[in-house]
């Protein structure tokens, strides 16, 4: 550890640290543009300069290793006069557009210019100017602003996994681009604005939308995956303007997907704000009222067996249990949280939770993933196996659709077999993984969300005991399942589920086709097939009109994510809330409320009134509920029906990134994603064609 | 941007394989710039994307990693050049020494100005930066050979010999020989002592 003096001050940094790294634990602020924490270093920006005793001339602190008994100063006017010509020399080709700049307000430059600028330009000659490069419907790029710090660069081939950014030409006629004219493919693409020091990436579906200083600031989380990611969302008015990410290291860094940053342009269409009621085949406009009559009416003459609910992929934790709630007092048992059938129950909680945690993956030494495309199903898992797969030492298999995951993979099958092979030890795979200090197994929807997913499961368990990815001296717990929606672990917690006798999503849907189900409450549950739900009496509460909603005989306009205070646990089984940064539009409600008040108006009680009574209702219901932003170490135990696996091959439930869910497909930005890097045609649902 | 398919002949793989064998394995990234320029000398003196290409694929790197290189170094040539590339130097010395001249000639000679190529293909003019033969200022570089205390006539001279299809005198064009003193040695001019004796 050695030890060094900043300003005076004697620190001691752990080895390998950098004199930047030790000045700021010192608590001095090194300006800087190139150096990023989290990708490797450039040392070509020379905003970093400081003096260090005996040494000739100024060092670039990112760059320097820290160094027992170093001296250095940091405000001496030689250092401040070494960063002034540095920023001189880099606002020779920067233009002075800050007043049209969207960085405005938030750019490193600008802000640095104001410490170190100088008042006027001395610079006489030509300046430069780039051509701006075309890098999709996300990046907007002003490539005359880019000072070269390269952080974009090392972004995409060190965490995105993508080596497609590069500097081509030299001196004066460098450029940052990829040569080739073409648009970035990668699902963390959206993270080079927030990378880049000044305005030459910038959100280009939120160009010129406002200034960053108008906006107002709110802590959230994303609920568009299973991750959870922690955000920021920015709104001014009523409006969501945009969603940028929140550092929390256990989860999503400092990163986040380009779902869960542009998507929310689909808050602001094809929202529902006032309740419908179906009246002679079409959908009119009603008042609250009218449609809790409606609702009402119809339930009064269905026998309670005759009521069902499915709650989908966005759905809150306390809407689910306000819904499960309102069906025991009815006397139904049919109820379900997973709309895509996946094959887990809430009897073991470590059956169906990422029990190594997104962070554990650091800690691992192999992998096998089963029937999933983390790239595809949650980019910020995929991300921290990339990070771990660059550390070294890491082996990772995959059972399932080949893919580019970015990172090194051995496809080791398509479908079931091979993972029959390795329960049974007959697979080197399932040496690899016993030989291992630290293995795990991911396994996705793609692998449980089929007929024999209980088979599957059970022989995911199997491998977990037999290659020793259950370590309890150690507490390590290899055994993953990853979901992809954000719903789905709070709704298993809360046992959002059959209860005795009851029917699951397939059943409920196939009982609606057949009239044994007569009226159907969708919680925001569009993935299920509303094609076959029969003459039942839907009752939709969701927040937009998507395929749910198009079919529902009464619709209760809900809240979307930004709009409410709700809890949801990610596939760690971390409980995370959000908070709300804008108002339901028009007479949309919180989705509790809706439960609370149509129970009321069909002559139920339902024993909560507040958010805080809801909230008691739900640690009741398990006391994961209790706790906040922490996972829970959940006890090993039996899940999984042993059976018969079929052959079929294993395939991600996710066929297009950009599209999963009623956010994502009413967002225009999306869209044009699907349309440049699925390839698939933009508008397949609501006002198009 | 659609460049046909580029493949290396059978004789510059063999090429490409004794260079990628000086590396370690797995460092094969290091043979880019030998292979870049056994790449571009099959190609006619430049370099297309499908070759950059080839090379990143035969390398096993990202190709932006080749583009990188290729557009750095100014020997290789991104875009086509003629059968005869006359890369005339203008740095300092050769300033001081004439460069004007020598690249007013090769302007009127050929027709053509900096980084163009005459309509026949035979020959592209470009200006370049310090070719390390300051000593025999000024000097062009025309293919792989260097051309040196050039005037307007002897430029002129090289040239011509080109257009005819012959190959010029290399080297210095005044019959200095090798980098020696104009006028022959001012020293160094006994007989060296022979090496080992007292």
């Amino acid at each position: 550890m050695p030890k060094l003096t900043v300003n005076g001050r004697e620190i001691e940094v752990p080895a390998g640290h950098t004199v930047l790294q030790a000045c700021e634990a010192s608590g001095v602020e090194i300006p800087r543009f190139c150096y990023h924490e989290r990708l490797s270093i450039a040392g070509n920006c020379r905003m970093c300069l400081v003096h260090q005793e005996k040494a000739p001339k100024p060092i670039a602190s990112c760059a320097m290793p820290a160094a027992d008994g170093m001296v250095i100063r940091t405000d001496t006017p030689e250092i401040h006069k070494a960063r002034q010509g540095v920023m001189e020399l880099l606002l020779i080709n920067h233009p002075l557009d800050c007043p049209i700049c969207d960085q405005a307000g938030e750019c490193d430059l600008q802000d640095q210019a104001m410490g170190y600028g100088f008042d006027r330009g001395r610079y006489r000659e030509n300046r430069r100017a780039v051509k701006d490069k075309d890098w999709g419907p996300l990046i907007k790029t002003v490539m005359t602003r880019c000072i070269h710090c390269t952080r974009c660069i090392r972004f995409a081939t060190e965490i995105a996994g993508v080596p497609e950014l590069g500097a081509t030409g030299r001196g004066e006629n460098m450029e940052v681009g990829m040569y080739v004219e073409k648009a970035l493919n990668s699902e963390l693409s959206g993270n080079l604005i927030d990378l880049c020091p000044v305005g030459a990436l910038t959100s280009a579906p939120y160009a010129f939308a406002s200034r960053s200083w108008e906006l107002r600031t709110t802590e959230s989380v994303d609920v568009l995956d299973a991750v959870g990611s922690n955000i920021r969302i920015d709104s001014r008015g009523p409006t969501v303007l945009r969603v940028l990410p929140r550092l929390n290291e256990d989860v999503n860094e400092e990163w986040i997907s380009d779902k869960t940053r542009f998507a929310c342009d689909g808050l602001r269409s094809r929202r529902l704000d006032q309740p419908w009621v179906r009246r002679s085949g079409s959908l009119e406009p009603a008042t609250w009222p009218e449609a809790f009559a409606a609702v009402a009416g119809r339930l009064k003459s269905a026998k309670p067996d005759r009521v069902a609910a499915i709650a989908g992929d966005l759905a809150c934790a306390e809407s689910m249990v306000a819904l499960k709630t309102l069906l025991a007092k009815l006397g139904s048992p049919h109820l379900d949280c997973r709309q895509d059938g996946a094959k887990l129950d809430p009897i073991c909680r470590a059956g169906y939770l990422f029990n190594t945690t997104i962070a554990g993956i650091e800690q691992a030494d192999a992998c096998l993933l089963i029937g999933t495309n983390p790239r595809r199903e949650a980019p910020i898992v995929n991300a921290r196996l990339r990070k771990r797969s660059l550390m070294g030492g890491f082996t990772v298999g995959l059972i399932g659709e080949a893919a580019d995951l970015t990172y090194r993979v051995e496809h080791l099958g398509p479908g079931p077999e091979k993972l029959k092979a390795i329960a049974a030890g007959k697979h080197p795979f399932s040496k690899t993984l016993a030989k291992a200090k630290a293995p795990m197994l991911v396994i996705g929807q793609g692998a449980l969300a089929r007929p024999d997913g209980g088979a599957v499961l059970a022989l995911a368990r199997e491998i977990a005991e037999s290659c020793g990815l259950i370590k309890p001296e150690s507490k390590w717990n290899g055994f993953n399942v990853l979901h992809t929606a954000a719903s789905r672990t709070g709704g298993l917690d809360l046992g959002f589920v059959p209860g005795p006798k009851g029917r699951d999503t397939a059943a409920i849907v196939a009982g609606a086709g057949q009239g044994a189900i007569e009226v159907l409450f969708l919680l925001g549950a569009d993935e299920i097939d509303t094609g076959r739900l029969g003459s039942a009496f839907v009752v939709y509460i969701g927040h937009h009109g998507d395929k749910g909603a198009t079919r529902a005989d009464v619709i209760l306009p809900g809240a979307a994510y930004t709009e409410k205070d709700a809890t949801y646990v990610n596939t760690e089984g971390r409980v995370q809330r959000t908070r709300r940064a804008v108002f339901p539009p028009g007479e949309a409600r919180e989705d509790w409320a809706i439960v609370r008040a149509l129970a009321e108006s069909c002559g139920v009680q339902l024993p909560f009134d507040r958010l805080a009574d809801v909230r008691a209702q739900l640690a009741a219901a398990n006391p994961v509920f209790a706790t906040l932003d922490t996972v829970l170490p959940a006890p090993w135990g039996a899940f999984g029906t042993p059976g018969e696996v079929a052959a079929a091959p294993f395939r991600s439930p996710i066929r297009d990134f950009y599209r999963t869910d009623a956010i994502s497909r009413a967002s225009p930005t999306m869209d044009e994603c699907a349309a440049a890097f699925s390839g698939s045609p933009p508008g397949l649902t609501g006002t198009h064609g | 941007m659609s460049a046909p398919p580029f493949v290396l002949s059978p004789e510059n793989v063999a090429r490409a394989e004794a260079i990628v064998a000086k590396y370690p394995d797995g460092r094969q990234a290091s043979a880019v710039m030998p292979l870049l320029d056994i790449a571009q000398r099959q190609g006619g003196g430049w370099l297309t994307q499908a070759a950059m290409d080839y090379v990143a694929d035969y390398l096993k790197m990202p190709p932006i990693r080749v583009y990188e290189v290729a557009s750095f170094y100014t020997m290789f040539n991104l875009k086509p050049v003629g059968r005869h590339h006359v890369q005339v130097c203008t740095n300092l010395p050769c300033w001081l020494r004439g460069s004007d001249v020598v690249a007013e000639t090769c302007r009127r000679a050929l027709g053509i100005g900096f980084g163009e190529t005459t309509d026949d293909g035979q020959f592209t003019l470009s200006e370049v930066e310090c070719l390390g033969a300051c000593v025999n200022a000024p000097m062009i570089q025309i293919g792989d050979d260097y051309y040196e205390d050039l005037d307007s006539v002897t430029t002129r001279a090289v040239l011509s010999v080109l257009k005819q299809g012959g190959k010029p005198k290399v080297g210095s064009q005044m019959g200095r020989r090798s980098c020696e003193p104009k006028g022959g040695l001012t020293s160094l001019r006994e007989t060296a002592p022979m090496a080992g004796k007292k």
